[in-house]
C-alpha cells in the first residue's frame, strides 16, 4: 500500500473517530435513559420502527465503526503480531465489510 | 588524621554482544563527588578491563556519541550524574535499546542514521553561490517551528526509547522525523514535497502513538512527539489537497 493510501486510512480513522465520539455518547446517553425510564423492548421498537432519524443516526454509526475497527486492528496486528502486508489488509477490508453488513442488518430490524 | 576511604559502587555493566551473546560483569568503583556515569566506564576501562568497548567522544553533551542505557532509561552518560540515577549503590549500565549491538556498550548506529536519509534528513539546496542569501525572518512561524526542534545532537535516546520503533522495525523513529520536520519548515529547501511523501504513512509519522517517550527523555529537552504532530498535520492537509 502506498504512503498516500497510508495517509489517507489514518484521517479516515480520525475523522470516524470524531464520529464516534459523538455516536457513543448519544447512544449510551439514550439507552440509559431508556432503561430508567423502565421502557420495554417493544416500547423501544415501538419508537424506533418508522423513525428515519434515528435510522440515519444508527447508520452513521456503522458506517463509522466499520471504517475505524479495522483500521485500528490493522495496526494492532501489525504491532503486535508483525501481521502486514496484502494479504493482511484483504482481511481488515473484508472484516470491515462484514462490520456494516452486519450493523446495517441489526439497524434495518429496529427501524423498518 | 584518617583519610576515609571512598564509597565503592556496584557496577553491572553488559559484556558482549546481544541477548544470549552477552552478560552483566560487576565492577566495583570508586565512588566521587559530581561523577558521571560516563566517567564510571571510563574508569573501568582505564582502571579494571581495557578490553571494554564503549563510545564517546566530546563529554560535554554535545557530540551525542554516549548515549547508553543506564538504570534501563537511555541518557546521555557523559552529563548524566551517578547521584542522580544509582539506587544506593548500584548501577546497571547496558548498550542504547532498539538497536543492534557490536559489543559492550556500543551500538551499530547505522540503522538509526539510515532512517535520516530516508526521511529526507538532507537539506535540498534551491539557490546558487551567485544568489543573494535568503532572509528568513527569525519571528517567523516556520523559523520558530524550527528554532524549537533544531539542537538535535542525533544521539540515539528517543529512538532507543521509543515503543513504536521497537514494535515496528520499518518505523523512521523520533529523531530522523523531527529532523524531517525542521527541513519542512525550511523555506529554502527544495524537496519538501519528496520529503513529505517519504515521511507519511506506516513506517512514517502515521505510525507515532503520541507515547511521548522521545519527548521525556531527550536529553536536549526537544519534542519530537511535536514535530511528528506537525508533520501528520502537514501531511493531512497535503492529502487533502490531492498533493501527496
Amino acid at each position: 500500500m502506498s504512503a498516500r493510501s497510508q495517509t489517507r486510512l489514518w484521517l479516515a480513522q480520525r475523522a470516524s473517530a470524531a464520529v464516534l465520539a459523538v455516536c457513543v455518547l448519544v447512544h449510551l446517553v439514550t439507552m440509559i435513559a431508556a432503561v430508567k425510564g423502565g421502557l420495554s423492548a417493544a416500547d423501544i421498537l415501538g419508537r424506533t420502527r418508522g423513525n428515519v432519524l434515528w435510522g440515519a443516526f444508527y447508520a452513521l454509526f456503522v458506517v463509522a465503526v466499520a471504517i475505524h475497527a479495522p483500521i485500528g486492528l490493522r495496526t494492532i496486528a501489525s504491532e503486535w503480531l508483525r501481521w502486514r502486508g496484502r494479504g493482511a489488509d484483504a482481511c481488515w477490508l473484508a472484516v470491515g465489510v462484514a462490520l456494516f453488513a452486519l450493523g446495517i442488518r441489526a439497524v434495518a430490524a429496529v427501524v423498518l | 588524621m584518617v583519610m576515609r576511604e571512598p564509597d565503592l559502587l556496584q557496577v553491572d555493566v553488559w559484556r558482549g554482544g546481544s541477548n544470549d551473546k552477552g552478560r552483566f560483569q560487576t565492577y566495583a568503583v570508586p565512588r566521587h563527588e559530581a561523577q558521571t556515569v560516563l566517567d564510571v566506564v571510563t574508569w573501568i576501562q582505564r582502571k579494571l578491563d581495557p578490553t571494554l568497548a564503549y563510545r564517546f567522544a566530546c563529554r560535554v553533551g554535545m557530540c551525542g556519541s554516549c548515549a547508553m542505557t543506564v538504570n534501563g532509561r537511555a541518557r546521555w552518560t557523559c552529563r548524566t550524574h551517578v547521584g542522580k540515577v544509582a539506587t544506593g549503590n548500584r548501577l546497571q549500565i547496558a548498550p542504547l535499546a532498539n538497536l543492534a549491538i557490536v559489543r559492550d556498550l556500543v551500538v551499530d548506529m547505522r540503522e538509526f542514521f539510515d532512517k535520516w536519509a530516508k526521511a529526507g534528513g538532507a537539506f535540498t539546496p534551491t539557490a546558487s553561490r551567485r544568489d543573494d542569501f535568503a532572509r528568513v525572518a527569525p519571528a517567523s512561524p516556520a523559523r520558530r517551528e524550527i528554532d524549537a526542534a533544531i539542537e538535535c545532537i542525533g544521539c540515539g535516546v528517543c529512538y532507543a526509547s521509543c515503543d513504536v520503533v521497537a514494535w515496528n522495525p520499518s518505523y523512521l523513529g523520533p529523531a530522523a522525523l523531527n529532523r524531517a520536520w525542521t527541513l519542512q519548515n525550511d523555506v529554502r529547501d527544495g524537496a519538501r514535497a519528496e520529503r513529505l511523501a517519504a515521511v507519511a504513512g506506516d513506517a512514517g509519522c502515521h505510525a507515532c502513538h503520541t507515547l511521548s517517550a522521545c519527548t521525556e527523555r531527550c536529553p536536549k529537552q526537544l519534542s519530537p512527539t511535536a514535530s511528528i504532530a506537525g508533520l501528520k498535520r502537514m501531511t493531512a492537509r497535503a492529502a487533502l489537497k490531492g498533493e501527496l
